[in-house]
């Protein structure tokens, strides 16, 4: 059992960036602290640990510290991860976390993914839309194909936390590019049959450079993914639709 | 002062929180909703395994109608819930299952044909029907007589939070994220909305409705070792009991589930036995069918978490340097199960323990779970004390799980809930009642108070460290308020838990900053924690007897006759040091299933005076000739059709079910 496997006792350096807008005193700044590392630790752990014994005004953000909420992601070593389910003992002696990037600042390693994500949920009608919504439910439900239905989890696993967009170089460059959590989005609603826009209506929200094809196939996003979503290949086959359904509507271009 | 008026306050943004505000709005009335974070991260994404409702499609679901659902639940509860309440529960949650499904819901699919599943640790063919190919699928859950747990893969919560949060986005549905409501505004009699926290600027906010209706979840961190979310602090259980007039119902019931990851506490889904996972002992003996031959891994949650505290006690635990958990053996459902339908399971499997569940065993312990217990409200989610004040969900106590929750009632709960607490809130504020006139001394007041008292906490004379009280909390907790409970140690707590409370209002802290200040946060959150935890630690203690997930050592029999009873804790004076509690009787004469053994678990109980004759006019009605169904006979028995929204009244089609 690997958890049986000691690591207690090594000394561990988190560098992390410190920073409260809200703060008009404030400026952003590294600071180093250092503590025991704890057998199977992790950062949510360590973080904790650090706010209650050396600084209790450091911030972040935790909820259920079992990545299935997407709270916690911030640049660990520089990479996009979620901090909660990262060990310790398989990172080096000096761990430096940074704030997510592209997301607004609230302090420290705290950001607002919420703002971000209810915007691109709002401009993409991340919802389904069709005249089945309001069905009598004292009747049968429709059917759906087995595999369809566990297709559609597979893409609806996203939990929002926004590594993608950190890893992103279109996000880093243009604030309104729904990243590939928004085109993951359209991807799952254009699998689902409940969902009747066509792809007419698809290509209103993400046919432009704010969406599809605003993607640089730099691939940040599926090699950042915690839920390992297949990112590139559903960005890939929305492109493919996207374009087809541009020269359909614009046949001289 | 900042106000911001609305029809209905919604305080909470999880699945029940969602789907009142949905319902609200749908009706013509403004709502906000309020979350301490994004409400897609609220705790019901957390849910795995399923959500139940008594649709019947699979095989083995066959049979399976909202009476079966009821008796299951009932029997679940250990006879404390509100047996009316349960049925509208029954009655409404496949229609919920299937709203959910229009609106966008993955749920797993019947597939046709012959299937293999695991069942009670052998390899069975099951067949399923032409008929229900396509339709919602359903897996084994404790405690229930058919397989009624719908699920998507075990991301079920996740699904469901996700669908429900876009329908509310697209009903335009404002929340008001990073905000947290510290104390209700209300004048003894009426509640007219919370004084709320912006955890990023600090401001104070006042938040005028018409109807506040909290939805703000679990206490279960009031435990150190828990499944729950570490938001999960009980703040919206907590204001309302500090109003002094509203009180919590039950709140000793909590329950612990059989399989924490150990020693994180970290849940995987009881999912994994309901698909036919086992548990081992040290010697990787399967133990549950030596005490509970009936239903072996599958019996009810409390069950099955004493028998394995038994186990370890009777020193057939395995040990590691945390200390000593048993087993969960899920390698005999195979790769090919566990990579589709236990996904989650697998990946904190990884995480946490660096282990692969396809080929490894789990270390698995008891740990906190669940808060049955919560705001006390009559069936339409109001406070019986406090008019204008509703609630729905886990923080809520309407009363369907009494003292054991079945898995799976729960994400059904919530959405119900919602629905039904959602029209009733529509209903109050369509009628004069919800009529928000009040003085605006009242809610300067209110403000103030507020102001003054986080101001207090930082003008540095006090001395005691926020952090420091909350750990004691949760330990003393986790230690003498557990699993087995007993007069002693319960009054040690009591005592314990009061000078904390004592001292708590001593709390320094040491940090000036007014916005994002996790410190003051802790700071006033530790103090309302344990006026929370002393309402569990002392109704626990004066329950002199054992009744679902609570057990008591001292006094091991169930005891109707003395004790089937409601415990009502209110808080009326603020500087007290503990709650004053009452006591509301369950009638058994108006019982549809009066108390009995439950199928598994002790057999023994003390007997009510009234249960041999209820049973006997239960037994005589259900003789009747005149009574044509099922449906006339449970009318005949307990009349409840009255209690739903006129909307909810319908009945539920069924493969094999006659309609009529
Ligand atoms: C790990 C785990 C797995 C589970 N699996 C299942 C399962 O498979 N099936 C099942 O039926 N049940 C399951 N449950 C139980 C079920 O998930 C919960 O009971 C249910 O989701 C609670 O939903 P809710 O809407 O009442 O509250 P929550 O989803 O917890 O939402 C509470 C909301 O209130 C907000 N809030 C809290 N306090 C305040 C405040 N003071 N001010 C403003 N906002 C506030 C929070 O931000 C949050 O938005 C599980 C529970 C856990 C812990």
């Amino acid at each position: 059992m690997s958890d049986l496997i000691a690591t207690a006792g090594r000394r561990i350096r988190l560098h992390i960036l410190r920073h409260n807008p809200q703060d008009p005193e404030s400026q952003p700044h590294m600071q180093t602290f250092e503590l025991e590392e704890a057998d199977g630790m992790t950062l949510f752990i360590a973080l904790n640990e650090v706010r209650e014994t050396q600084d209790p005004s450091l911030a972040f953000d935790f909820v259920c510290r079992a990545g299935i909420c997407g709270s916690c992601a911030m640049l660990i070593n520089g990479k996009p991860g979620l901090a909660c389910c990262a060990l310790t003992r398989e990172l080096p002696d000096d761990i430096t976390l940074m704030p997510l990037p592209v997301f607004k600042l609230i302090a420290d390693l705290s950001v607002d993914t919420g703002e971000w994500m209810r915007d691109m949920s709002e401009r993409l009608q991340t919802w389904v839309q069709g005249s089945e919504l309001e069905r009598d439910l004292d009747r049968f439900e429709q059917t759906m194909e087995p595999q369809l239905a566990r297709d559609i989890y597979e893409l609806e696993r996203c939990i929002e936390c926004g590594c993608c967009v950190a890893a992103c170089g279109t996000a880093h460059m243009r604030p309104g590019f729904v990243g590939a959590v928004g085109l993951n989005k359209l991807a799952r609603f254009r699998l689902d049959p409940r969902d009747e826009r066509d792809d007419a209506a698809f290509y209103q929200l993400v046919g432009n450079d704010d969406g599809v094809f605003g993607c640089m196939t730099l691939l940040g996003c599926e090699d950042m993914c915690p839920k390992q979503l297949p990112l590139a290949t559903q960005i890939a086959f929305l492109r493919r639709k996207m374009a087809r359904q541009g020269l359909k509507k614009n046949p001289e271009e | 002062m900042d106000i911001i008026h609305t029809d209905v306050l919604v305080i909470g943004g999880g699945l029940a929180g969602l789907r009142v505000a949905i319902a609200t709005r749908r009706r013509g009335h403004e709502a906000i909703v309020l979350s301490l974070v994004p409400p897609k991260r609220s705790h019901s994404a957390a849910a795995q395994g399923g959500m139940q409702a008594s649709l019947a499609n699979c095989f083995k679901g066959q049979g399976d109608d909202e009476d079966v659902h009821f008796a299951d639940t009932v029997r679940g509860s250990d006879w404390g819930a509100d047996q009316r309440v349960v049925r509208m529960f029954v009655n409404t949650a496949p229609k919920a299952v299937r709203e959910m499904a229009a609106w966008g819901v993955p749920w797993n699919r019947v597939e046709r044909g012959v299937r293999t599943a695991i069942i009670n640790g052998k390899s069975v063919e099951l067949k399923e029907s032409d008929a229900a190919h396509g339709l919602i699928d359903a897996r084994d859950f404790g405690g229930t007589r058919k397989w009624r747990t719908s699920y998507v893969s075990d991301g079920t919560g996740h699904s469901m939070l996700y669908t429900m949060s876009d329908q509310a986005i697209a009903n335009q549905i404002p929340a008001h994220e990073r905000t947290e409501a510290i104390a209700l505004i209300h004048d003894g009699d009426r509640c007219y909305g919370a004084i709320v926290r912006h955890l990023v600027s600090g401001k104070l906010i006042a938040y005028v409705a018409k109807a506040t209706c909290i939805a703000s979840g679990g206490f279960g961190r009031i435990y150190r070792v828990s499944t729950n979310a570490v938001i999960n602090e009980g703040i919206g259980t907590a204001i309302a009991l500090e109003t002094g007039v509203a009180s919590l119902g039950n709140m000793e019931a909590v329950q612990f589930h059989p399989t924490g990851i150990f020693p994180a506490g970290i849940l995987v889904t009881e999912g994994c036995r309901g698909d036919g996972g086992l548990l081992l002992d040290r010697n990787e003996h399967r133990f549950m069918p030596d005490y509970e031959p009936e239903k072996a891994e599958l019996a009810s949650r409390d069950v099955v978490s004493r028998r394995m505290e038994q186990h370890i006690a009777a020193g057939h635990g395995a040990s590691s340097r945390f200390g000593e958990h048993l087993w969960l053996d899920i390698r005999l459902l195979g790769q090919q199960h566990i990579d589709t339908k236990l996904r989650e399971v697998k990946e904190i499997c990884q995480h946490f323990l660096g282990i692969d569940p396809a080929r490894q065993l789990i270390a698995v312990r008891p740990a906190q779970h669940y808060s049955m217990g919560g705001i006390r409200t009559d069936y339409r989610g109001e406070s019986p004390n406090l008019r204008g004040l509703f609630s729905a969900g886990e923080a809520a106590c309407w009363d369907m799980h009494g003292f054991n929750r079945l898995g799976g009632n729960s994400v059904a709960e919530t959405v119900v809930a919602g629905m039904l607490v959602g029209e009733y809130i529509a209903d109050y504020c369509d009628s004069s009642d919800s009529d928000c006139s009040f003085s605006s001394a009242l809610l300067e007041q209110s403000w103030k108070q507020q102001e003054r008292y986080l101001s207090g906490l930082c003008d540095g004379r006090g001395n005691e460290n926020a952090f420091e009280l909350m750990r004691e909390m949760q330990q003393t907790m986790t230690d003498k308020v557990g699993i087995f409970r007993h007069g002693e140690r319960l009054s040690q707590a009591v005592t314990d838990l009061q000078s904390l409370l004592a001292r708590s209002r001593r709390i320094g802290v040491r940090s000036q900053l007014r916005g994002a200040n996790p410190e003051l946060v802790t700071a006033y959150r530790v103090q309302k924690m344990l006026k929370l935890a002393l309402c569990v630690a002392l109704g626990a203690l004066r329950r002199e007897e054992s009744r679902g997930a609570h057990f008591r050592e001292d006094f091991p029999l169930r005891n109707d006759r003395d004790w089937l009873v409601r415990t009502l804790a209110t808080w009326p004076d603020a500087d007290s040091t503990q709650p004053s509690l009452d006591y509301e009787e369950l009638s058994v004469m108006a019982m549809e299933m009066p108390p009995g053994w439950r199928g598994y678990g002790e057999k023994n109980h003390i007997e009510h005076p009234q249960t041999a004759q209820r049973q006997a006019d239960v037994d005589a009605v259900l003789q009747r000739s005149d009574l044509s169904d099922r449906f006339a006979r449970q009318q005949a028995l307990m009349p409840y059709l009255d209690c739903l929204p006129p909307k909810y009244r319908g009945r539920n089609q069924r493969l094999g079910e006659q309609e009529s």
